[in-house]
């Protein structure tokens, strides 16, 4: 609730954001929309139509050189061997040395439009300082370049029909992107400017990721809602991806919880065993033993609000919500939560001073527009 | 800006109090205070004849947003609930001020009412708020 702060950076679509009349707060350090009246209405026009985010407050990074790949492949927990056909996305964690995550990315590999095998990444606003100077520091002595993309935005589209509502508006211009499969990009730059769509997100709905540069983010925006695309805030944001299971850095993981402990096992690759990664001592030792803790989700039985940092009890011992909210989709409360492994069932959430009752779920809770729990 | 009625009496954590003609106050939370909190997804109420001092935690609003106390503005006793508001916590957005009231008390001394805010001086404490 605290108000923006004047010496907040503004995207190129601050503009937009004000007339279509946001409630604009602070976002590390960004000021950013909120919501546009109801957060409610916003979530709801994802899940059922479509809705457009600006995220140009994410951190955009071209990295090329000769060692790019080998250096990838030591810096992050996924292996970017997996994606060496153009466009194809990878969702990765970022480790440090004991395991514990810095942050959360998602990257590319890119044919056109960068040097040759080439990779843009995506890491989040909050963390952009640690991360660069963490990713510099892995690369000093390699043959590798980082350039930090300050000169693009990046819109969102989401939702059944947001595919097809950004084809009415943005027409021949993105032809590159109308056939991709799921988390893949396409380059749709011409000889002048970069126009990157790529079919990912962060609602579990169909969509795009359009990164552009800045200067032309306004008519592209403009044009989406004259195609009945509408805005949506970073609020509705955070419940669609609740619902979509997705994991919110500094919220569900940190430095000091690995990906192992925050439902992120299959975004590791431990084969080829030979491939040597940041943190892969801590996490294969992590493993043979076992971790004491597992990730779920949860679904409040009685009537209240599950909330991040709520004291769980069950059979096996006390665990703690590490995101929780109300679902709009499913008209209830719902959280992930970190839980001692062997717990099943039942369990109670501590909420000021009552304990009430919630049972353990198979994450996600929503996704391509329905609930997934009755 | 927001709506803040004349008839009414207001505390700086932003509960509204209406005098009835019984003497017992009905009290709910401002318009201003649900803008901040965005869309209402549920609402704690107190119990009928718990009875509270002034400045206690009383209720709990919750939004999409999160948790936030709701105080009571003098001392007395819960005499109503609004019942209406469990299935129905949107209305604290729709009509703040009316039918989206809270609770009603009897309270101990009428005249702690007479010392809370009259609508000129909260309307200017939420304007400096927005500045």
């Amino acid at each position: 609730m605290s108000p923006s702060s004047s010496s907040a950076q503004r995207t190129p679509l601050y503009a937009q954001h004000l007339a279509a009349k946001a409630k604009m707060v602070d976002f590390a350090g960004w000021e950013m929309p909120v919501h546009y009246g109801s957060q409610l209405e916003e979530h709801h026009q994802v899940r059922n139509d479509a809705g457009m985010f600006d995220v140009s407050h994410m951190v955009v990074l071209d990295i090329t050189g000769s060692d790019v790949t080998d250096f990838l492949r030591y810096l992050l927990a996924n292996d970017v061997a997996r994606i060496q056909t153009p466009g194809k996305a990878l969702y990765s964690c970022l480790l440090n040395e004991h395991g514990g995550v810095i942050d959360d990315l998602i990257i590319y590999f890119m044919q056109r439009g960068m040097a040759d095998n080439g990779y843009r990444m995506v890491v989040n606003a909050a963390t952009r300082d640690k991360d660069l100077a963490w990713i510099r520091q892995q690369a000093e002595g390699r043959n590798v370049e980082i350039r930090e993309r300050d000169d693009l935005a990046m819109i969102a589209v989401q939702g059944p029909n947001a595919r097809n509502k950004t084809h009415v508006a943005l027409g021949a211009s993105i032809d590159a992107a109308r056939e991709l499969k799921p988390f893949f990009a396409a380059d749709c730059s011409d000889s002048k400017d970069d126009l990157f769509v790529a079919r990912t997100g962060y609602t579990g709905e169909d969509g795009y990721e359009i990164i552009l540069p800045a200067e032309q983010a306004g008519a592209i925006w403009e044009a989406l809602l004259a195609a009945g695309v509408k805005p949506i805030g970073l609020g509705a944001r955070d419940t669609l991806r609740l619902e979509a299971g997705m994991n919110l850095y500094g919220q569900d993981m940190n430095e000091d919880i690995s990906p192992l402990e925050a439902g992120l096992s299959w975004t590791v690759a431990f084969t080829p065993e030979d491939r040597d990664f940041i943190g892969r001592a801590a996490l294969t030792q992590q493993k043979t033993e076992g971790p004491a803790n597992k990730f779920v989700g949860l679904i409040l039985e009685d009537r209240g609000i599950l909330r991040a940092h709520q004291k769980i009890v069950t059979e096996h011992g006390e665990g703690e919500i590490t995101s929780g909210g109300f679902s709009p989709t499913l008209g209830k409360s719902i959280a992930l939560a970190r839980i001692p492994t062997a717990a099943t069932g039942h369990c109670r959430v501590e909420i000021r001073g009552k304990q009430l009752a919630a049972h353990i779920v198979k994450y996600p809770f929503a996704r391509n527009g329905k609930s997934l729990f009755d | 800006m927001s709506n803040v009625p004349t008839e009414l009496k207001y505390t700086k954590s932003h509960e509204w109090v209406r005098t009835e003609t019984d003497g017992s106050i009905t009290v709910g939370i401002t318009d201003h205070a649900q803008e901040l909190l965005g869309d209402m997804v549920f609402i704690e109420l107190p119990e009928t004849e718990a009875n509270y001092t002034a400045g206690d935690e009383c209720a709990v609003v919750e939004s999409v947003k999160a948790a936030s106390d709701v105080y009571s503005p003098i001392t007395g006793e819960v005499i109503a609930v609004n019942e209406e508001l469990a299935d129905s916590p949107e209305t604290v957005n729709e009509d703040a001020f009316d039918t989206g009231w809270m609770f009603k008390m009897q309270p101990e001394d009428a005249g702690e009412i007479d010392e809370l805010m009259d609508a000129e001086t909260y309307a200017e404490l939420i304007a400096e708020e927005e500045h």
